[in-house]
């Protein structure tokens, strides 16, 4: 059963997500991150069906697990594009978008195929391992990729203050959402794991709204003073 | 498949601390470039006017007494995480490696810049409100 604490946590997350949409509407970021804002509207949309279903069948009703895995390999795959959206603006000038595209598609596609090669041999509800699977690993995944996407931004010498930002803040989300999946393997019965994925949900909220509401698009930063261990 | 977690886990842990510590420090540095207003060394009595990283700690008190309306109190907690990761390595590491004092106030004192700014901001947008309802 969800306690008072991962409602309180849920509701919070729905009202933020809503607030970035707000945000980037009011600052006209809308357009500008079009992908990260399509995911934060399926993000709202996932919030109210999976509420509907769990007012509906409970929570521990196979419609709502279903859903719930289901929902949320949609949500990271639409994440994943959001990163590769973030891609083709750093790589704008370039003209590197359409690489970037079919990089993204080819990255989907093995780590699907890695997914499915580890648990082909389920005997019970295949499908339902192969998305809980390769939702974990798309969150490894999108680590590594942000990792070099943030590499790239550096050696680039990318100044734009909102794209460096939107880009650490899914580092921190996918980086601390891959650790929370590989402790729950390590320790499956530990609530803490659960409970730290439960409260990252209110990272990117948080840090996108700040970004769009608080850092213009003119403003500009030196990748130099950022980095990690720099001085 | 433990052995593979644990490999995630650490990998995962390593990025997640690089990637944390770089967006506070873009939160910290792109503050740096806002000049702080009279009313801040008024409010916070810093004769000076050098923030140190002392003086976080007591922005950040000051801070709750005024109503957050600008929403950046997500980004002040987690300056207020950096702040104490700093201050941990300053307090562990000081007696081993004495030149990362120096880079450590540095840091501290941009924490302290980063909370002063956002005090002021809630400080005019606290008048502003008063004076419109005044008027």
């Amino acid at each position: 059963m969800l306690n008072p604490l991962d409602y309180a946590i849920w509701i919070l997350t729905f009202v933020l997500e809503l607030g970035v949409l707000y945000c980037a509407l009011r600052t006209r970021n809308f357009l500008r991150y079009l992908p990260l804002n399509l995911y934060m509207l399926l993000a709202v949309a996932a919030d109210v069906s999976r509420f509907a279903i769990l007012e509906h069948y409970g929570y521990t009703s196979s419609a709502y697990t279903y859903f719930y895995y289901y929902s949320d390999v949609l949500l990271t795959i639409c994440l994943f594009f959001a990163l590769t959206g973030l891609y083709s603006r750093v790589f704008k000038e370039m003209g590197a978008a359409v690489y970037v595209r079919i990089g993204a598609i080819v990255v989907l596609v093995l780590t699907a195929a890695v997914c499915f090669a580890m648990v082909r041999h389920s005997q019970h509800r295949l499908a339902t391992h192969f998305v809980i699977e390769l939702s974990q690993n798309l969150h490894f995944v999108g680590a590594v990729l942000t990792y070099v996407l943030w590499s790239a931004v550096k050696t680039l010498r990318e100044t734009r203050t909102q794209l460096i930002q939107l880009i650490l803040s899914l580092g921190v989300y996918f980086s601390a959402f891959a650790a929370s999946f590989a402790l729950t393997v390590l320790y499956p019965n530990s609530p803490y794991s659960w409970f730290a994925a439960g409260a990252m949900g209110l990272w990117l909220p948080l840090a996108w709204g700040y970004t769009f509401l608080k850092v213009p698009e003119s403003a500009r930063l030196a990748t130099a003073r950022v980095s990690a261990g720099a001085r | 498949m433990i052995l593979t977690a644990a490999l995630i886990l650490a990998l995962s842990s390593v990025a997640l601390l690089q990637f944390f510590i770089s967006y506070c420090r873009s939160m910290i540095a792109a503050s740096s470039a806002v000049c702080l207003s009279d009313q801040i060394w008024e409010v916070t009595g810093i004769e000076s006017r050098q923030l140190r990283g002392e003086e976080f700690i007591r922005i950040l008190q000051l801070m709750s007494l005024c109503p957050d309306s600008g929403g950046n109190s997500g980004a002040v907690s987690a300056v207020r995480t950096y702040f104490r990761m700093i201050s941990f390595v300053r307090s562990t590491l000081r007696g081993v490696i004495p030149s990362i004092v120096s880079w450590t106030d540095a840091e501290l004192s941009g924490c302290a810049h980063f909370a002063a700014v956002a005090l002021d901001t809630r400080i005019s947008r606290s008048r502003e409100l008063m004076s419109q309802q005044y008027s």
